[in-house]
This record gives structure tokens, C-alpha cells and sequence, in this order.
């Protein structure tokens, strides 16, 4: 099995060990010990909730340094569309990919493009493939996909089992640039520009594929700072952009929903929110849809955590970009393209969840928890460092905590300490007892 | 040591005023039944008998009460309601048949599926209803050799 590596991490000085993140998290992947949070590693999906909530600004998102770009003979960036979204004023999208090459890059090949193509092939595999689990979800959000192989094993199967337009960018930037220089693949560096940790994460462990086909990628925040300067200087772009409305529509929840030009797709966005139509879909609830298109972030990629811009005003920008520009401007040749683009293996469950390997032991874990929870307060105050009661019981059961952990135990024993009198002088007014005819 | 399997009791009020809650208890079901590693497929279809019930007692009878025993080798949902009880089981057990008010069928619900849903997911399917007094449904689902259900 594969080391875990999560581009989410914390910053250990900033970190209060405060409860905010541990409560915020989507799949409880974070307790707090000794002061600091701490994240279970085969639980974290990088959905960037924790670095968005962190009063401290103590979670960071992990890329590359701009540095590596010295590593390579040649360098193409590889903009997401959602970056388009982040320039006041901006008419011409041409001067965002001439300023790339102005900040060190060599050239630049639009992840816009990709996405064209990625649409042909899904709107393709949708119509000849009849006999495949409906509703066909998007694979698009690596932070969606993860969720769903831990947490959604019936969802497995519906997962589109190819590359995101990210991929197919890299591959086809590779290509074109092995046939301008004529260096070798390898000394070519492709970066992505990431709106996200998930992508980010994908570059080092990817959930799909067998191996990342880009070197890297960058924070859209380090290159926007790169970037604005560079940008002022430039009055006529000398890269024209080559990719219509579908392809830029990818950064704004809907976009790759319209590109099917099938009604009959779902466009969620937000994590909860996703964990609730998964949900749904699990329970067969959800018949009508033909397509599921999910984005972690409020508003899909223009919400990242990554970006600069409040995720509504860069999507009414994509919108005003995208006005007037051809539908799309990219079409899969369905030949030479794809290879490498399919997974091998369709999404595999792994249940990060589950107590027990064999059932019986899982059950006997089960009724250790559900024993556990009558005693615990149920206020899921976070002090013990798990997000609530439930799963600090999980922790003691599966040997993470300790019941002594709970500040609650604490009060009987601070109780016994006390002898006769009254322990609640003791403690802070949340953890008293309350009294009969107390004002609520 | 006992050689008996551990027996998971849960009990669950269901909430007759509100239909937004409905769902609450058998999403709670399929948690568990995902951590104690259930397949995935026996634990899809306990989730959607569990839901079905769910949504009758909300529409049908103010809510009530579901008793759910999971130990290694099924998953019994018993579900108890005190409301009106039923005319014509035989009626009601067919597919489409609904005598959902409006406020539900707009809703989305009341498709007159609830009942012929329950008993084509579970292995075995009792249902008692003694009108004026209330509906007793009880489910089993084998985890193993049970039915198979497209």
C-alpha cells in the first residue's frame, strides 16, 4: 500500500489546538493531542474545509516551490480555468497566458482545452455505454472522488473511470512541447496551477491513474501574486486563448453538468452538500439524473481554497468571460487520444471506517461504543480533542483515546476529590450541573 | 467466551411532525452497518426498508417507533406506529396504490411504493395492522444466502 500524502497540513506554531477544524471536518479526520491537530491521514480527503475554517490560518495547503522550474530544460504552466476568475477588469484572457511567460514560464497550455475534451469523451462513453451504472458520477473533484472510495462503496462503480481535463492537459502539453524542442519528455516540466489541495495531492499520490502525468503544481495564490504584476505591462497578448465556453464553464459548479447537452444532470457543489446527494444516491433516491457532477468547493474550482477571489464574484466573471466566446473550441480526436487517460483499475472501496475486519469483532466494537455513549455527555464539546461523543467513543474503542479524555469523567473525579461538597464550584459554567427552574 | 453473536439493539422515535426528518433513523442504520463492514448491498437494501417505514409512519400515522437488532447473521427492523391502521392490506400491498394526501404527494412522496418496496428488500416480511389502534411492520434481511434484489 501506498504512504499517505496529503498536501493539507499544519503549521505547528500557529496551531492553538483549538476545536474549530476538528468540528468542521467532513470525514472527522482530525483530533486534537497535546495542544495541536492532528489529521488521520487515511481519513483526510483534501477538501481544504480545515484550511478555510481555521481561525489561526494554522492549516496550509503544501504545493511546489516555484524553484523546480529550474529542474527543466523547458516548462509549460497549465492554468485552471477558475484562475480567469480571479482578475478585476480583465476582458482578455490571452494576458493571464502572456504573463505566464513572463513569470518563468516557457509556455502555457489551457486546462480549458482538456476539458473540451474531456466533455466529447464523456458525452461519448454516456451514449455508447448503455449498460453502465446510472447515475454516472463526475471524477473530476479528487476530493469527491476520495469521499466516495471511503465512504460510498455501493457509489463506487458509478464513477467515471477516466483522467481529469487536468490529466489529459498534461499529457497532450507534453506532447507538444517534446515536438517544439525536441528534448526529451523528461526534461520537460509540466505545472499545474492549482486552485486546490486535492490537485495538488493528486500530483504526488493519484487516485485514479498509476502515475501523475504533470511534475507539479503551484498555488494559484503564490502565481496570482507573480502574476498581477507581470499582467500591467502587458498591453497586447501574444497568446491568444484556444478554448470556448465549456471549457472555461469548468471552474463554475454547472459547467461540466451543461457541457453534456443532456438535461438530465445533477450539479452539486460544497462538501455537505455532496455527502448528502451521495447519500441519496445510495438509497436509490436520486432515478432521474443520467449525470452527477460534484465539486468540494462552494461554487465548484472558483471556490477553492487555493484562490484569491470570494468564490461568487470570480464565478460572475467566468460568466462575463465566457460570454460571446464559441461554444467549444476543442474536439476530442477519439483515435490517438485517450490512451492513458482511463484508469486501469475501476475506483476501489477502502473502508476507513469500518471497526473490525471480520463482522463479529466489529459488532463486539459496535456495542463497546454504543455502551460508551450512554455514559458520555452527548455535548459533543470537543474538549477531548475527537469532534464529538460518538467519535471520541470510536477512539477509545479502537484504542486513540482514552475515557479519562473526557472532561466529564473529569468532573467525578474532581467530584471524589472534593468529597462532600460541590464540584461544580470547581469547574467552568458550561460542565455545572443544571438546577430546576435555571431560565433557558 | 460465548459463542453467541453480539447483538446490536437500536431504538428509534421517529418524528411525525416532520417530514424533513424522515430518513434521519435509516441513515443512522447504514452508518453503522458500513463500520461494522456489512455488504454493501444488504446494507442498501435495510437502508431502504428502513426509509420506506420511516416515511409511512410520517405520513400515515404521526410517527412511531423503530427497533432495529443487528447480530452476524441478519438485521431485524421492527417498526411500530399507533396510527389509524390499515383498510385493505391487500390493496395497499400493491405497487401505486397510495392514499397519501396531497401535501405528501407534492412532496414527492406517496407513490404508493412504501409498503411493496419494504417487503421486495427484505427476506421476510410480516406486516399486522388492527384499525384505530396502529401498523406493526417486521423485516428481516439475511447477511448471507439471502434474496437478490436488482
Amino acid at each position: 500500500m501506498q504512504t499517505y500524502f496529503h498536501s493539507v497540513t499544519l503549521d505547528r506554531d500557529k496551531c492553538k489546538g483549538c476545536t474549530t477544524c476538528i468540528k468542521q471536518c467532513p470525514t472527522e479526520a482530525i483530533r486534537v493531542r497535546n495542544g495541536k491537530a492532528r489529521i488521520i491521514k487515511e481519513r483526510c480527503i483534501d477538501c481544504g474545509q480545515c484550511i478555510r475554517v481555521c481561525p489561526h490560518r494554522a492549516k496550509k495547503a503544501v504545493c511546489d516551490s516555484f524553484d523546480r522550474l529550474k529542474n527543466y530544460k523547458y516548462t509549460v504552466a497549465l492554468p485552471a480555468p477558475s484562475l480567469y476568475g480571479q482578475f478585476h477588469n480583465l476582458n482578455d484572457i490571452g494576458i493571464i497566458l502572456t504573463g505566464l511567460t513572463k513569470i518563468g514560464f516557457d509556455d502555457v497550455f489551457e486546462v480549458a482545452r482538456a476539458a473540451e475534451i474531456i466533455s466529447d469523451m464523456t458525452r461519448k462513453y454516456m451514449t455508447e455505454k448503455s449498460n453502465i451504472k446510472r447515475p454516472v458520477i463526475s471524477s473530476a473533484c479528487p476530493a469527491c472522488v476520495r469521499l466516495i472510495k471511503k465512504r460510498f462503496p455501493e457509489l463506487v462503480g458509478n464513477v467515471l473511470p477516466h483522467a481529469a481535463p487536468v490529466d489529459l492537459a498534461a499529457m497532450m502539453a507534453r506532447e507538444q512541447a517534446v515536438s517544439k524542442t525536441g528534448f526529451l519528455p523528461s526534461e520537460i516540466g509540466v505545472f499545474f496551477i492549482t486552485p486546490c489541495p486535492a490537485k495538488m495531492t493528486e500530483t504526488i499520490s493519484p487516485v485514479g491513474l498509476e502515475k501523475a502525468p504533470m511534475d507539479g503544481a503551484f498555488s494559484m495564490t503564490e502565481v496570482y501574486i507573480k502574476l498581477v504584476g507581470a499582467m500591467k505591462d502587458i498591453k497586447e497578448p501574444e497568446i491568444q486563448a484556444t478554448s470556448g465556453l465549456i471549457g472555461i464553464g469548468w471552474s463554475i459548479s454547472g459547467g461540466e453538468g451543461a457541457a453534456l447537452l443532456n438535461e438530465k444532470y445533477l450539479s452539486v457543489d460544497g462538501i455537505e452538500n455532496v455527502i448528502k446527494v451521495l447519500e441519496d444516491i445510495e438509497d436509490d433516491k436520486l432515478n432521474e439524473v443520467d449525470f452527477i457532477e460534484l465539486n468540494a468547493c462552494t461554487q465548484g474550482c472558483v471556490g477553492g481554497c487555493l484562490t484569491i477571489e470570494n468564490p461568487y464574484v470570480a464565478k460572475t466573471r467566468v460568466r462575463r468571460l465566457m460570454k460571446y466566446l464559441p461554444v467549444s473550441r476543442n474536439k476530442a480526436n477519439f483515435d490517438g487520444i485517450g490512451e492513458g487517460l482511463s484508469w486501469e483499475h475501476e475506483l476501489e472501496y477502502t473502508p476507513v471506517w469500518q471497526l473490525d475486519d471480520n463482522v463479529q469483532g466489529a459488532l463486539a466494537k459496535m456495542q463497546e461504543i454504543n455502551q460508551l455513549l450512554k455514559e458520555l455527555p452527548g455535548l459533543d464539546c470537543g474538549s477531548c480533542g475527537a469532534p464529538s461523543c460518538r467519535a471520541f467513543a470510536e477512539d477509545i474503542v479502537l484504542g486513540r483515546a482514552k475515557e479519562d479524555d473526557c472532561i466529564f469523567q473529569m468532573r467525578e473525579r474532581m467530584q471524589y476529590m472534593a468529597g462532600t461538597g460541590d464540584a461544580d464550584e470547581y469547574l467552568p459554567p458550561p460542565f455545572r450541573n443544571s438546577k430546576e427552574g435555571e431560565d433557558t | 467466551m460465548s459463542f453467541l453473536s453480539e447483538l446490536i439493539k437500536l431504538v428509534y422515535q421517529v418524528d411525525g411532525d416532520d417530514f424533513t426528518a424522515a430518513g434521519s433513523a435509516s441513515s443512522d442504520v447504514k452508518r453503522i452497518m458500513k463500520q461494522l463492514g456489512m455488504d454493501s448491498e444488504i446494507t442498501r437494501r435495510v437502508t431502504i426498508c428502513m426509509y420506506e417505514g420511516e416515511m409511512n409512519m410520517v405520513i400515515h400515522a404521526k410517527g412511531g417507533e423503530a427497533f432495529v437488532e443487528i447480530d452476524d447473521e441478519k438485521v431485524k427492523i421492527l417498526m411500530k406506529d399507533k396510527g389509524p391502521g390499515i383498510p385493505d392490506l391487500n390493496l395497499a400491498m400493491q405497487e401505486g396504490w397510495t392514499t397519501a394526501d396531497e401535501t405528501a404527494r407534492n412532496l414527492g412522496f406517496g407513490a404508493g411504493m412504501g409498503l411493496p418496496n419494504m417487503k421486495r428488500y427484505s427476506d421476510e416480511f410480516q406486516i399486522e395492522t388492527k384499525m384505530g389502534e396502529g401498523t406493526t411492520v417486521t423485516m428481516q434481511i439475511w447477511l448471507n444466502g439471502g434474496k437478490k434484489v436488482a
